[in-house]
């Protein structure tokens, strides 16, 4: 079981809550949840608090956060798309802080199951499809219409462009879920590699030096991919939301 | 080898906690209960997410992010209001040295024009003195001239007389008679 890979993605109930049938229990997983908002919301918080014209090293870091956003925001959408920025900021947070709390031993890591991963991405499918259509009404549609293309591909262009955007909230949710899901399990498979063959004896504590070596390297890799999926979500959160301010390409 | 008694071990315990609803197919390995894809804890992990994502957003909205943006738009601020200062100290600087330029500038010529009066002035002087010299020689120069002049007219007057005595005592030694005086005055004038 100490080497099982999946273990880790294990929910257990810590207080079961069922309403209606349905379990709403709080699990592990409820709880990493409120540990990331609450980390990342104290830390935030309290290192912005003394409002320092001159920022320490933390309030730096709050700042570039804010700003690296902000800018990613900026290029992708305009200044009309600075009316997501609190969303767009806390969706990279959320799951810049998810990722980075999962890479702890023996944490759980909330945006290694599809289904957190997939609500987040509905959630920013959700807001581009309403406000499209709030904001432009049916000129919302044009977004699947290109222009300057020949009338007789029009039907094929419209029918790949929806299929591409209906593939969105696919792959946004994919990509995020297997690249937790795949790091941690290399990670585990490795880091069991070396407990298996330690227990070999002398010839496998040699040999064990190889997969802990790995293991280093690979925890090290985990950290670039936590940063980069939230960066590559939060990138492609504001192309998409590019699409519901400005449909017409 | 490891892996594979891994997974053997996984899919014992996996049998122990499986949720029968679960809709993903067992697939001998993993179990039917692959934890990511067991829908009996969608709910749970929806709502959840739900709570804490609405919570975190909310006060990241109402408060963590317009304190950051304060702060960053108060240094903006003072940043440009430094520069505006800076820019406006750098003007008086500027504005002072023109000042001291142009104050030298006019010293400079001011004391061009002092040094060309005392030029000016000396150079009158030292004119008036020489015309004045200049003058006063002139006068000694005809007064002399005046006085050479009768020198030498009486020295000519004299000259006539001592020729006639001469005249007079040579034809007297040659001659042995007595010259008349008009008759030697009247030669000499003659000859003259």
């Amino acid at each position: 079981m100490a080497n099982d890979p999946i273990h880790q993605f294990q929910i257990s109930k810590w207080i079961p809550i069922e309403i209606g049938g349905l379990d709403f229990s709080f699990t592990n997983s409820s709880a990493f949840m409120v540990a990331t908002v609450a980390a990342a919301g104290a830390f935030l918080f309290l290192t912005t608090s003394s409002r320092g014209l001159v920022p320490g090293r933390l309030q730096s870091i709050s700042e570039m956060a804010y700003e690296f956003v902000a800018s990613m925001l900026r290029d992708a959408a305009g200044s009309h798309g600075m009316r997501f920025f609190p969303f767009v900021f806390s969706l990279f947070m959320f799951v810049l802080v998810a990722n980075l709390l999962g890479l702890f031993p023996y944490f759980f890591t909330v945006t290694s199951h599809i289904i957190v991963t997939f609500a987040l991405a509905l959630l920013v499918i959700g807001t581009v499809i309403v406000y499209g259509f709030w904001k432009h009404g049916f000129g919302f549609l044009k977004l699947f219409v290109p222009e300057g293309v020949p009338a007789v591909l029009v039907p094929l262009v419209v029918l790949i462009e929806v299929v591409s955007f209906l593939s969105r909230p696919i792959s946004l949710s994919v990509r995020l879920f297997a690249n937790m899901l795949a790091g941690h399990i290399t990670l585990k498979v490795f880091a069991g590699f070396v407990t298996s063959l330690s227990a070999l004896g002398a010839v496998g504590v040699t040999g064990a030096v190889l997969p802990l070596i790995m293991t280093v390297a690979i925890t090290g890799l985990e950290f670039l991919v936590a940063f980069l999926q939230a960066y590559v979500f939060a990138v492609l959160t504001c192309m998409y939301l590019n699409d519901a301010l400005h449909p017409s390409h | 080898m490891f892996v594979a008694s891994a997974f053997a071990a996984s899919a014992q315990d996996a049998a122990e906690a499986t949720h029968s609803e679960t809709g993903v197919a067992p697939d001998g390995a993993h179990g039917p209960s692959f934890p990511p894809f067991d829908s009996s804890t969608f709910p749970s992990q929806l709502l959840w997410l739900a709570i804490t994502f609405g919570l975190f957003y909310l006060f990241l909205k109402r408060v963590v992010l317009p304190r950051i943006g304060g702060i960053l738009e108060v240094r903006r601020d003072r940043i440009a209001q430094d520069l505006d200062q800076a820019a406006r100290m750098k003007e008086d600087a500027d504005q002072a040295v023109a000042a001291y330029e142009q104050e030298l500038a006019d010293a400079r010529k001011k004391a061009n024009v002092i040094g060309q009066e005392a030029r000016d002035a000396a150079k009158a002087e030292a004119d008036a003195e020489r015309q004045s010299v200049e003058k006063e020689l002139e006068a000694k120069l005809g007064e002399a001239e005046k006085r050479i002049a009768t020198i030498k007219d009486t020295a000519m007057k004299d000259v006539g007389t001592i020729a006639e005595d001469t005249a007079a005592a040579i034809v007297q030694e040659l001659v042995g008679g007595r010259l008349d005086k008009t008759a030697a005055a009247a030669a000499v004038k003659a000859l003259k």
